[in-house]
Formats: structure tokens, sequence, C-alpha cells
């Protein structure tokens, strides 16, 4: 194409030289390069040098400019902002985490749209803002990549529609042939869930709702129905009781409602000067646990024994108050001796005593009603009227079910949220019994060892996706509210069962509506059902519990039931199967958190093991992690084997809900399945007394403890006392405390200067029960990592706060009631004799530690680099970026609470496939799962050094919230993740320069102490002397 | 020249002219590699490359393929630290005290000995650098300036001060050694027939003529390297000790540290000296220059040592009970008693016990004995290394925490490495430098050399006669 010719000029046009000349410049103008760089005193041009310098600056400023590769950042605002969401700013919302038997009202930190922690709810009547172990880990079970993400018929995934109108139509089919219908579920504290199952069973009246808990209650509710005509769990009053008595009960760690129970247990075991006085608690039991390491007097008995003892008790009680015996039973001496002395008490404390026993047999319970009755504790301490409603769990229906299965008579069964094939004692036989069904559909979150069986597995939402409600004890109500979408196409299974039953309302609705119906009525503080609702989802909790208990008369038939115990036949070794603290009924086994929480008595991790006495094992010669078979009838089953002091002689014990094989990667095959042992009696699940033969399997499997030593070597790191001797001297067994002002006038430390705010930290030892909720706590606050088995054998595990355990010798010269730990000076004098081979009667006591923030701290003046330094807010800090990893800081620490980074645990370094293999296999580092991680903290790299930073975060946040509403920090505002999460509030947080400040004012106690605070290192962190209420004897060493 | 008496025991043997020691010295130099050393060298270098795929291992997934954990921090890594940088000691104490005291003897030693003082901290260095979690971060550890505020090292850190105290040691000892070299690397580069070699020679020794301006400066820098290096012998290993000695540990934090750790590495270096002359005097045929009074000398220093060393284990003990402190009390029984019980009694036999035989002249003048017992010191002074680290380490204040330690196969690779690594660089000295000082050999020819001195004595013999009526002086051969 010709253009058309335009000129600018006539020398363009006409082609002028000098305008020829010009244009093929790229400057009109000569440059005067020369004259700016010559220098015009001395030369005209310029020289060599100057061409370096120049040249020198241009390529620098070249390179600078054109090689630093900037990242491209892209942030994406949004385009219309939700309500409430403020990135950067967590929202918290009131919810529930009720899961079969766990109960805890919480608090769900929100930041930017992901659930990241959980919070205790203060607002609950019931949990009172204590949390659990596994409540702190429920939030990580939302982001586990186990779940199952999409509904799934035999192999294949499928529709949910298409799975709706299958469904549908089966039942339909089954409704129309008159086929039977079973619902096989966990527990279900939501009254709206009960009532989508009554739609269901009104839908298809066939239909038959059997509540089935692998460890159950069922007994209790039994004996209750046999006793008062009411088939429930009571509601307990610990805080009530001066004087309790458990039998094989783990009320504090794993019972009925663990957090409710410490709260209550600690209320009325604190001690100060206005208030002198604290229960009183005996435990007979078997294996060593929790509750029984906390006990003042504990009566080591294997589980024969202790139902007999549980007669004497009965006997003696009833004697005492005009009764007549049920019956005569020969119990050991030991055990009469504690008889005598818990009747004594029990009688004295008529109306506040509480005897509890975990067994689930309904004689024992029967005969623990009894005593109770006796005592007149119903209407004080045991409350039928506002009673749990964890005991749904039904083992006879349960029992019925598998026949009706085997016999082909079920022509559906629907299997929600709970896992028979795994954990009844002939689960194989489940399975295979369940192929019989017709319709077989399981409702849980993934598809587990019961879910790859059924028909259909339909993948349940995690309750931080879900409305619900519960009611964990009659006339309290709590509910449930999503705080994010769902993760994957999950629905919940209240949903599908209204689907199911052909209605068009969805749960939330149902929920809505039942709570209109049922409790907005029970309530007269709110006129409006929006306004109740509204402040019932804001606070979570709403409680119409009555206060008046109903009478109660006692039928319960004592003389068969101690019959029936007096005619239990001994064996030589009997096997207690217990619920682990951690993991629960196998449930949570797919929780790295839990799976790495050292278990609170034995500090294992990542496996069950059979428990063996210490004297049985040295006598036959096996050490900790050799591999023993236990045989039960037929039944048998190798693992390693662990002495385990406490344990009654003739006991062995073994925890339940390991060996799963479908739970996901941090889960499969940890341990083994002990339900196998699961007896069944006619009436209920046993877990206690099976009689078993030991042989020695050969083979060693290492167990993964985090603490090793379990003497404490009488070092007055731990320091306790008796209440006898405390009321006589507040500072007993802290008569070093005095010491401690000394120690800062003669210190050769410079010391620090402190802003107004310095932050100190108080546990007391007297409440706090071991249970580990803290460490779980502190791992999900502070993205802890987890290192997997093979690291925390290696003595590698990265936990910031640990709960150190020791055990001591009980004076055997003593009486029962001056049932006292050894001294170091009788132990050493007694070394080598009867007195320290005792190892059935210990004494436990816990410690937990975290980083004592020293105000002189050791290993701030020995990092090269200063990575590690004192805050002016009186805590130590870490600086990760600066530190180079020479761990002197962790060998200087005398509490050795600092970790390292051995391996990359996080992925958090620059290199490539070196990820720690053992990280890897547990899937901490799974892209859904790190959705968990706080933002808020630095997640460490391999080569760091990290340690507890009393929550700086949190202490920033509050710092920054008060800054912007213009005041100062108040002395209790800042609460650490670990004291927000302790249910016996043994921990305390605050500015110790606020004289108004609780931690300020504990400091000035008698029983508060810093440990070793003879090497002048000043901790932040101060401790508080145990009591034990037992009565002090002189010395007999 | 001054005179020595004639009845002191000569120190060069046999009949030496100044010809014959360059001769005999650089004979090795010159001759065509022997076929023991080909081997020694490929199986050291083996040695050593397996040391560094050990290392590079541990750089790649970090610190936790050792066998350390929560309570055990450090381990073998420096434990092999603070053995190295002891048998380094040997060198800096032969060039600059004994320079001091004027000791004849350690011209036939110093050279080898300040040698190997060189590979020992470059073994030695190696461990506190790759023992940090993040290597590639280690120059956070120099004071420089910089943009991060700028944020400097921690001055009260026992560790920074390793870093200067090794640096610098590192740096004047490699002077020193080098500075003495010159001539003697001049007298090879004359000598020196291939092109290649009298090149590399010739840039070696720096032009040195000879000329007597160049030996006055030469003798300067000698005298002030001899100063700065004197304070070294006692400051380094001061130093390294308190790197436990600062801290709060039961078993570390102790004043009695600096000189016993001196003492300790004086110790084993003399062990390590030893240990190679023996070897050197045999293989390169140089026994007439590293006599049997040679090995006598060192083996009285190291009789002292050794019982200085032995009285601190015993004032330790003695300090922890008269402590009154449970813990400095449990922590010296469980050296005794404890899961390491064997390193503490292997210590104590090696280092306190054994060395006590050299009070007798007979052993301390027997070679194979020398060289066994050399060997034995090494071995308890690098058990008492792993005492003092580990065993003290593994259960201190919270019980509740102690662990065992026990080393993986990367550690004992990268200790293996680091000796593979010593004598790769000891045996290329060995062949390409003169591992006798031969100026420095050559300057006491005539009052030490065994035929001078006898010249010298039969020139007096009438005269010593008339004055004091003895006979004339016969030197014995030892």
């Amino acid at each position: 194409m010709d253009t058309n010719k335009y000129w600018k000029g006539l020398d363009e046009l006409h082609k002028e030289a000098s305008y020829m000349e010009l244009r093929n410049k790229e400057f009109a103008e000569e440059i005067p390069v020369e004259e700016i760089i010559a220098d015009t005193l001395t030369k005209k041009t310029s020289g060599r040098r100057d061409f370096l310098k120049l040249m020198g600056f241009s390529v620098t400023a070249a390179t600078v400019a054109a090689s630093c590769k900037i990242p491209v950042k892209q942030a994406i605002p949004y385009a219309i902002k939700p309500e409430e969401i403020v990135p950067g700013l967590a929202n918290y919302y009131a919810s529930t985490f009720a899961d079969g038997t766990d109960y805890c009202s919480v608090l769900v930190k929100v930041r930017d749209g992901r659930p990241i922690k959980i919070e205790g709810n203060s607002n609950s009547a019931i949990t009172k803002g204590g949390t659990s172990a596994r409540a702190q880990a429920s939030v990580l079970a939302l982001y586990d990549s186990r779940r199952q993400r999409k509904p799934t018929k035999g192999t294949g995934e499928i529709e949910w529609s298409q799975a709706d109108n299958e469904i549908i139509e089966k039942l339909k089919s089954i409704k129309a042939s008159n086929g039977q219908i079973r619902i096989l579920s966990g527990t279900l504290l939501s009254p709206s869930t009960r009532q989508v199952i009554n739609n269901f069973i009104l839908e298809y009246p066939t239909t038959k709702h059997v509540v089935y808990e692998p460890i159950s209650y069922s007994a209790i509710a039994d004996a209750n129905e046999k006793s008062f005509g009411k088939r429930v769990i009571p509601g307990y009053n610990f805080d009530k009781a001066n004087v309790i008595v458990g039998f094989a009960c783990d009320f504090l760690g794993t019972w009925v409602s663990p957090v409710e129970h410490t709260k209550q247990y600690v209320t009325n075991r604190k001690l100060h000067k206005d208030k002198q006085t604290m229960s009183r608690h005996y435990h007979v039991e078997s294996r060593l646990s929790l509750t029984g390491s906390n006990a003042d007097v504990r009566i080591p008995l294997k589980p024969s024994d202790v139902k007999r003892t549980l007669v004497a008790l009965y006997n003696k009680i009833a004697s005492s108050t005009g009764g007549s015996s049920a019956g005569t039973v020969t119990i050991p001496s030991k055990a009469e001796a504690a008889v005598s002395a818990m009747a004594n008490d029990l009688l004295a404390s008529k109306g506040t005593s509480l005897v509890v026993c975990g067994l689930n047999d309904l004689s024992c319970q029967i005969l623990t009603n009894a005593i109770n009755n006796l005592l007149g504790n119903y209407g004080s301490t045991i409350d039928l009227t506002n009673h749990s409603l964890v005991g749904q769990a039904n083992d006879k229906a349960v029992n019925d079910l598998i026949g009706e299965l085997n016999n082909g008579s079920v022509a559906a069964v629907i299997i929600y949220n709970a896992n028979p094939a795994y954990s009844l004692p002939n689960g194989t036989a489940f399975g295979e019994a369940l192929k019989k069904a017709g319709l077989s559909i399981t409702i849980n979150d993934r598809a587990d060892e019961t879910g790859s069986l059924t028909q259909y597995s339909l993948p349940d939402n995690h309750y931080l996706e879900s409305w619900n409600d519960a009611e964990p004890k009659a006339g309290s109500y709590s509910l449930v509210q999503p705080t994010i979408a769902p993760l994957f196409s999950t629905r919940q299974g209240q949903d599908s069962l209204l689907i199911w039953s052909g209605k068009t309302t969805s749960y939330d609705a149902v929920i809505r509506d039942y709570w209109k119906n049922n409790i907005f009525t029970k309530q007269n503080k709110f006129s409006s059902f929006e306004d109740f609702w509204e402040n019932s989802v804001r606070y979570g909790v709403c409680d119409t519990t009555t206060s008046s208990p109903s009478p109660t008369t006692f039928n319960g038939d004592v003389v068969t039931a101690a019959n029936v115990i007096a005619n239990i036949k001994s064996s030589e070794i009997e096997l207690v199967l217990y619920e682990s603290v951690g993991i629960g009924n196998g449930k949570y086994a797919n929780s790295p958190w839990l799976q790495e929480m050292p278990d609170p008595i034995t500090k294992a991790t990542w496996d069950n093991y059979i428990c063996l006495p210490v004297q049985y094992a040295m006598d036959n010669k096996i050490a900790d992690g050799d591999l023993v078979s236990i045989k039960s009838g037929n039944t048998e089953l190798t693992l390693p084997a662990l002495r385990q002091p406490g344990l009654a002689n003739g006991t062995f014990a073994v925890a339940l809900g390991y060996g799963r094989t479908l739970a996901g990667r941090a889960g499969n095959g940890v341990g083994k399945n002990a339900y196998v042992f699961v007896g069944f009696d006619g009436q209920n699940f046993s877990y206690d007394g099976a009689a078993v033969t030991l042989s020695i399997a050969g083979g060693v499997h290492a167990l993964a403890m985090t603490q090793t030593h379990h003497s404490i070597e009488g070092r007055p790191i731990v320091r306790e006392t008796t209440l006898s001797e405390y009321k006589r001297n507040n500072a007993a067994s802290n008569e070093d405390r005095v010491k401690e002002p000394e120690y800062a006038e003669n210190s050769l430390y410079p010391g620090h200067e402190y802003s107004p705010l310095k932050w100190s930290m108080s546990v007391d030892l007297n409440s706090c029960i071991g249970c580990g909720a803290c460490g779980v706590a502190c791992t999900a606050e502070n993205n802890v990592p987890v290192v997997g088995k093979d690291e925390v054998l290696r003595a590698h595990e990265m936990h910031w706060m640990r709960i150190d355990r020791y055990y001591s010798f009980t004076n055997p010269n003593s009486s029962l009631l001056a049932d006292r730990v050894t001294k170091e000076k009788e132990y050493d004098h007694h070394y080598g004799s009867a007195f320290v081979t005792d190892y059935e009667n210990v004494n436990v006591a816990f410690q937990p530690l975290m980083c004592q923030h020293c105000n002189n701290a050791p290993c701030e003046n020995v990092c090269p680099v200063a990575a590690t330094n004192q805050s002016t807010e009186g805590y130590n800090q870490m600086a990760y970026n600066r530190c180079v990893g020479t761990r002197y800081c962790a060998n200087n620490c005398p509490f050795k609470v600092r970790r390292f980074n051995w391996l990359d645990y996080t992925t958090a370094d620059s290199f490539p496939y070196n990820t720690a293999t053992e990280t890897l296999r547990v899937g901490m580092l799974d892209n859904i799962t790190r959705m968990v991680l706080n933002p808020d903290v630095t997640v460490r790299s391999r080569g760091v050094m990290e340690k507890c930073s009393f929550c700086v975060q949190r202490i920033q946040d509050v710092k920054l919230q008060a800054k912007k509403e213009n005041r100062t920090v108040g002395g209790d505002e800042v609460k650490t993740a670990c004291q927000t999460a302790c249910p016996s509030d043994a921990i305390v947080f605050g500015n110790i320069k606020d004289p108004n400040s609780t931690v300020s004012k504990l400091a000035t106690n008698e029983r508060t102490y810093h440990a070793l605070a003879e090497l002048d290192i000043a901790p932040a962190v101060s401790y508080m002397v145990k009591v034990r209420n037992i009565e002090e004897i002189q010395s007999k060493a | 020249m001054k005179a020595e008496s004639i009845i002191r025991a000569p120190l060069i043997e046999g009949t030496k002219d100044y010809h014959k020691i360059t001769e005999d010295i650089c004979r090795p130099i010159e001759a065509k590699p022997s076929r023991s050393w080909l081997i020694s060298i490929t199986l050291s270098a083996i040695l050593m490359c397996w040391g560094f795929f050990a290392l590079g291992w541990t750089v790649w997934y970090g610190i936790g393929v050792w066998g350390l954990n929560k309570t055990v921090g450090w381990g073998w890594d420096i434990t092999n630290f603070v053995w190295w940088i002891g048998i380094g000691h040997a060198g800096t104490l032969i060039s600059a005290i004994l320079l001091l005291f004027r000791q004849k003897w350690r011209t036939a030693v110093n050279r080898a000995a300040e040698a190997m003082t060189i590979f020992a901290v470059i073994c030695a260095g190696l461990f506190p650098i790759f023992h940090m979690g993040r290597v590639w971060l280690m120059f956070f550890t120099l004071p420089y300036p910089n943009s991060r505020g700028p944020l400097w090292v921690n001055f009260n850190s026992p560790l920074l001060w390793d870093v200067f105290a090794i640096s610098t040691y590192f740096t004047i000892s490699l002077l020193f050694w080098y500075t003495g070299l010159i001539p003697d690397v001049a007298s090879v580069r004359d000598r020196a027939k291939s092109k290649i070699a009298k090149v590399a020679y010739n840039i070696m020794s720096f032009g040195w003529t000879g000329s007597a301006k160049h030996w006055q400066r030469h003798e300067s820098l000698s005298l002030v390297l001899a100063g700065l290096s004197t304070p070294l012998v006692l400051s380094v290993h001061t130093i390294v000790s308190f790197d436990f000695a600062t801290s709060v540990v039961p078993g570390w934090h102790t004043t009695i540290f600096p000189p016993y750790f001196v003492a300790g590495a004086i110790f084993s270096g003399f062990a390590m000296v030893l240990t190679l002359m023996i070897i050197t005097r045999k293989v390169l045929n140089l026994k007439e220059y590293i006599t049997i009074g040679h090995i006598e000398s060192m083996n009285k220093i190291i009789v002292l040592t050794g019982s200085i060393v032995g009285c601190a284990y015993l004032t330790e003990l003695f300090t922890a009970w008269y402590s009154q402190s449970i813990y400095e009390q449990y922590a010296f029984m469980n050296r005794a008693m404890g899961p390491y019980w064997w390193s503490y009694w292997g210590m104590m036999t090696c280092n306190v016990i054994s060395p006590q035989l050299f009070w007798f002249p007979k052993l301390r003048r027997n070679v194979a004995f020398t060289f066994f017992m050399t060997i034995v010191i090494n071995i308890g002074m690098w058990f008492e290394r792993f005492v003092i680290i580990v065993t003290s380490i593994h259960r201190d204040y919270i019980p509740s925490s102690w662990a065992l330690y026990s080393p993986t196969w990367v550690e004992i690779s990268i200790y293996a490495g680091t000796i593979g690594l010593f004598f790769t660089a000891f045996l290329l000295f060995a062949k390409t430098l003169p591992v006798i000082a031969m100026a420095e050999v050559k300057a006491i020819l005539k009052t030490s050399g065994e035929a001078q001195k006898s010249a010298y004595a039969a020139s007096h013999a009438h005269a010593d006669i008339q004055s004091h009526g003895h006979g004339a002086y016969q030197p014995t051969k030892p």
C-alpha cells in the first residue's frame, strides 16, 4: 500500500545535509560527556581513574537496577468485604465440641476465615472455660487430609443426589416390605439430632435406634434404672464432696465428663489463707490412672479385689448406719485397712461425700449407688435430675443388633458416627454380618474400618463446619455453629436423614425449631425468640437446669449384687483395658497432636503397650519395649511391655483405641487393637478383670517415651507437703523460699531494666492434674512441629510445654493416712530394702515445665549471635532468623526446655527433598493440614532453636488493643494458651509489676517458689507447693 | 654462638656438616614417592572424602542426622573440636615457649609440630563451623558492620571468643610456620632439578636469597611472631575451656578449667607430635636428628602435664564434695558410676595412671613403648573431652529430661574424615617441604652436633685435666 507523503519542513523535504546529519543522531545536541567527567582544574580530558570510577558506578547501578529480581506479590482484596472479617484480626465464635462422650463448650478462633484454635468457653456452667487435649486437637481433625471428600458407593465416588435417590428408593421398598431398619449411632448429645432420628422413625416405623459406645457406661445407666427407675448417668458434683472415693474410675482423665469433673474437683482442693481445707481423695484401682495419680490415698488392687472391696465398703458403711451386711467377702489386709479409713471419712461427711465407680459392671454400680444412698449423697453430690446425657449407650441393644444382623433379619443399617467394625470385640464378624443387610450406610468423617465395608459411605461435616446443638446434661444446652464452609463435598448426617425422611427443611431450621419449642419456653430471660437465639448463638450456651433435686428411693438389690461379686473368681493375672487420655476410644487416632502427646502417666507416645507391674517384669526379666504376648481364651495379642510403677500386682493394663487400620496416615498401624479382649457379661461390655496369661514373644519394639528417668533424685524442684503440715506452717516444705531474696541481693548478674510490664507465670502444683491439655494447646497456638515416633524415640520431640511426672515410694511403715512420700534420707537409709522395692505403692507428682523465662537467663549470655535475649518486659525472647544453631543455649538451660529443629520438620528451610521422613509420613505437612497454622507465629526452619515465648503474640495483641483504646494493659489481661486450656486453673499469667494482678498476689503466697532459684537465674515462672490431704506422722526412718 | 657444656648429650648424632644436613633433610622431597607413601596418602584421602561426604549429608539434612537430642546438644562434634585444638597446642608451645626457654632440642621437632598444629586447627575448626544448625549463616558470628540495625554479636558469649581465639591462633600459627619455612624452601629451590619444582619453590620462597638483610628481617619477623604466639599458648585453650566454664551446667561450671585445659592440651599435643615424629624419623631415616634424647625430653613434659591433669581430676572430685551442691556431687558421681562410667575410667587410666610409667628412664627412652603410650594418651584425652561434655549434660538439673547419647554413622564418619584430612595434609607436607627446620638445625650444629662436640672435647681435654683433674669427656651414645 502506498502511503501519503507528509513533510514537516522544507529541510526535510529537500534532504538538506545539516538535517540529514541531525536526523541520524540520537540526541539533537552534543552531550557534554567530556565536560562532565573531566577534572576541569587540572586537565581537559578525563583520566583513567575517572573512567574506572564512572564505569564502576554505572555497572553497579545497572546491576542493582536491572538484575534484582523483585518477586511479584499478588494480593487480591475482598471486592466486597465480608462483614466481621478484618484481615489479620481473629474472630471468636462460641461453639461446642461434642463428639460421642466428649463434651466441651468452646470458643473457636477464626483467622481470615480459617478456624485455627479452640479456647474454652467460660460461659458454660459445665466446662467453665476448661478444655481437654482432645478438644484442643479437634481443630486439627477439620484439616485431616484423610477425611472422606465425596460420598462413595462401593469403591466408586457418587454424587449426593444420586446417592439420595438410590437410598430413598431402597428405604421405601424396605418400608413397603416391612423390613427392619436399624440406626446404630454413637452417643448423640444433640436433642435436635435425636428429633431428626425420631422423624426418620416416624417415616420408617420399622426403624430402631441403637446407641453404641466402644467404651461404654451402660452399666451405670442400667444400675440407675434398677436402683431409681431412671436409665441415666447422674450428674456429679465433685466440688461439693469433702471425701471422694473412686473405684477404678478415671473421672479426671476420661470418665463421663472429665473437664467438668476437673473443674469441680480442683475447686475443693485450692488452698489459700482463707481456705485451708481440701477434699480427701481415696482411690482404689488396678492400673495407675490419671485420677489415681492425683489421689491423696491410693490403694492398688487387682480388678477382682477392687470389686470385693466395694462390697466390703458397703458392709462397713451399712453396719455403721444400721443396715445389714450384703454378704461377706475376703479382701487383702491392706484393703481392709483402707476400707475402715474410707468408711470413717465417708461417714464423717455424710451428704458431702461421693463414691464413684468406673467399672462397667451392673453389680458394682448397684453397690456404688447403695453406698451413696446410705451416705445421703443423692441430691447433694449426685444429681439425678440434671443428669448427664453421655450414657445413652446400651450394650445389650448393641449385642442384640449384632444377632439380628447375623440372622439376616435387618434389611437396612445406618451407622452414624460409630465404627463398630473396629471397636467391637468381634469387629471382623460384625463386618461379615454387615454384608447380610440389604442396605448399609455409614455416615462418618472418613471411610474407616466400618465405612469401607458398607455399600454407601457418606462423609459427614466436621463440627466446625456444622450447625448443631448439644445437651450434655439435662437442661444444659449449647450450640454448635459453623466457622468455615465445608472443605469437601460433605454433608451433615442430620441433613441426610432429613432428606431420606422426605423433609425439605434443613437441619439448622430443625435446630431453631427445637430451640424455639423446647428451650426458649424453659427460660424467662428473653421475651422474643430472636433475642434468645441471638444470645444463645453468641454465648454458645443456655442453662435451664433446676436446682431442686427430685427425691430418690433406692430399690437396688444389694444382696444379689454382692453375691455376684463374691462369686467372681480371682485369676493370677487380670487384664484392665482402659481409655487413653489422648486418643480416646480410637476416634482420634489420626490426630498427630494427640498421638504425640505423651500419655500423662507413662509418658509414652505413638503406641499402646502392655503395662506390667514392675516387680513382675523384674522377676521375669522383661524390659521396656520387650515384645510379650497376652492370651485370654483364644485371643492373643503381642505388644511391647512397659514397666508401670503403681500398677497393682497381678494386673496388666492395655490401652484401647490403638491398632487402627483405616484411620489415616498418623493413626494406621500405631499400636494394636485391644478391643478383642473386651468381654460381654450378658448385659454390659466389660473392660476389667479378664484372666490372661503372658508369654515372651521375643524381639523388641522400642517405645518412644518423652521421659525416661522417673525419680526426682531428691532435688527440691517439685515441693510437696501434707495438709496437716501446711495448716501448721503455710510455708511447709518451702522453707528455702526465704533465701530467694538473698540470691538477688548477692547476684553477680548486672540485671535488666524493665518497662512497667513484666510478665510472670505461676503454676499451682496442687491444682495441676497432669492431663496434658496445656501441651496440646501450646502446640496448636505456637505451630509446634509434630515429629513422629522415630524422632521422639531419639528425644527430638519439640513440645514447648511438657509435664514432668515423678514417682516416689510410699512409706510402708506409715499408716494408710500417713501414706506419704519418702524423703531422700529415708530412701538412702533403706536403699535396697523392701522399703524401696514396693513398686506397687507409689506416689506421683506432676510438674508442668515450660521456658522459665529466667531474668538472669543462662541461655542468653552464651549465644554468640545474641539470638536469644531478654525483653524489656521480663521474658526471654528468640529471634529465630538470627539463630545459627550452636545449641549452647539448650546445653546451658537448666530446665532443658529449649527445642532444636534437628531436621526439616516444617519444610521451612530452603533445601529441597530433605524433610524429616517421619514428619512427612504423619501428614502434618499437607497443604490442607497446614491451614491450621497460626499466622501470628513464625514457622521455624531447620537448624533453629525454639522454645516457649510466653505466647508473645498474645501479649502483643493485648498491648495493641490497649494502645488503640488509649489505656494501660490490665494485670490479668493477657492469657497464654496453656493457661486458657487448663481445666484446673493451675496456670496464672500476668504483669507482676501490677500489684493488683493475680500473679503478683500469688508471688507473696507462702507456697510459691522458683525452681532452681539457688542458681540465681531469677525465673519468671514460679511454682506453688503441692499439698496432699494426709496426716503427717513422725518419720520412722 | 653460645658454647654448650660438653657433658650434655649431643642433639645431632653422627658426623654432620651443613651440606650433610641439607642432603639428609631434602632427600625425601627429592626422591620419588615411595610405595608406602602412596598407599598412605590414598587411604587418608579416601577417609577424608568420606568425611566430607558425611559433612555434606549433615548440611543437607540437618544436625538431626547426628545422635544428639534435647538434653545432649553437643556430642562428638565438640569433643572432637576440643581434642583437635588440644593436639594443635604442642606446635605453638614448641615454637614459642621453648624458644623463649632456649630449648635447643626444639629445632628438630618444631617444623613438624607447627605443621601438625595447622592441620589440627583446620580439623578442629570444621567442628564448630559444621555443628551449627544453619552453617550457611556462620558469618553472623563475625562482628562486621551490617544493615541489620546494625546488629552486633554477643561479646559475652564464649563461643564468640572462640571465633576470635581460633582464627587468631590459626593465622599466627600459619604465619610462624611459613616464615620459618622460607629459608628452607629456598634451599630446596636451589637444589630443585625440574623446572616446575624450581618455579613453585621459587614462588613459595618469596625470592629468598639468603642475604644478610633477608636474614635480619626473617629473624625480626620470627621474633615478633614468637612474641604473638606466646600468649596464644595459654589463651586459646583457656578460651576453649570457657565454652564450658562460663555455663551453669554442673561439671562444666568450674574455675579450674583454664589451667587444666592448657595442661591437657599440651599433654595430648606432645603425644601427637611424638606419634608423628616417631613415624617420621623411622620412615624418612632421620634418627640422627630426632634422637632418643628428643623423645625423652618430650616424655618428661608428658609426665609433667599428665600429672597436672591428674591433679585437676582429683581437685574436681574434691570440689564437688566440698561444694555440698547436690547437683555438682551428682555430676561427678555420675561420671564415675553412671552409664558412661567406661569413658571416665578410660580417661583416668589413659591420662593419669599410664603416663606415670615415664618416671622410669628406661621406659621413656624406649621408642616402641613411647609410641604405644602416645596413642593411649590421645585416646585418653579424647575420653576426657567426651566425659566433660556428654556425661555432664546428659544428666543435669531436671531429672525428667535426662537422656542418653550415642553417635550415628555420620558423626563417626566426620571424625574419621578429619583424621583422613590431617594425615593427607601431613603426608603432603612431608613429601613437599622439609620436615625438619634445616636452617635452625644448622644453627645448633656447631654447639650440639656429636662430631663437633667430640672435636671440642678432644681439643680441650688437656686443659680440663690440668685444671680439674678429670678424665677426658667421652660422649656416650644413649
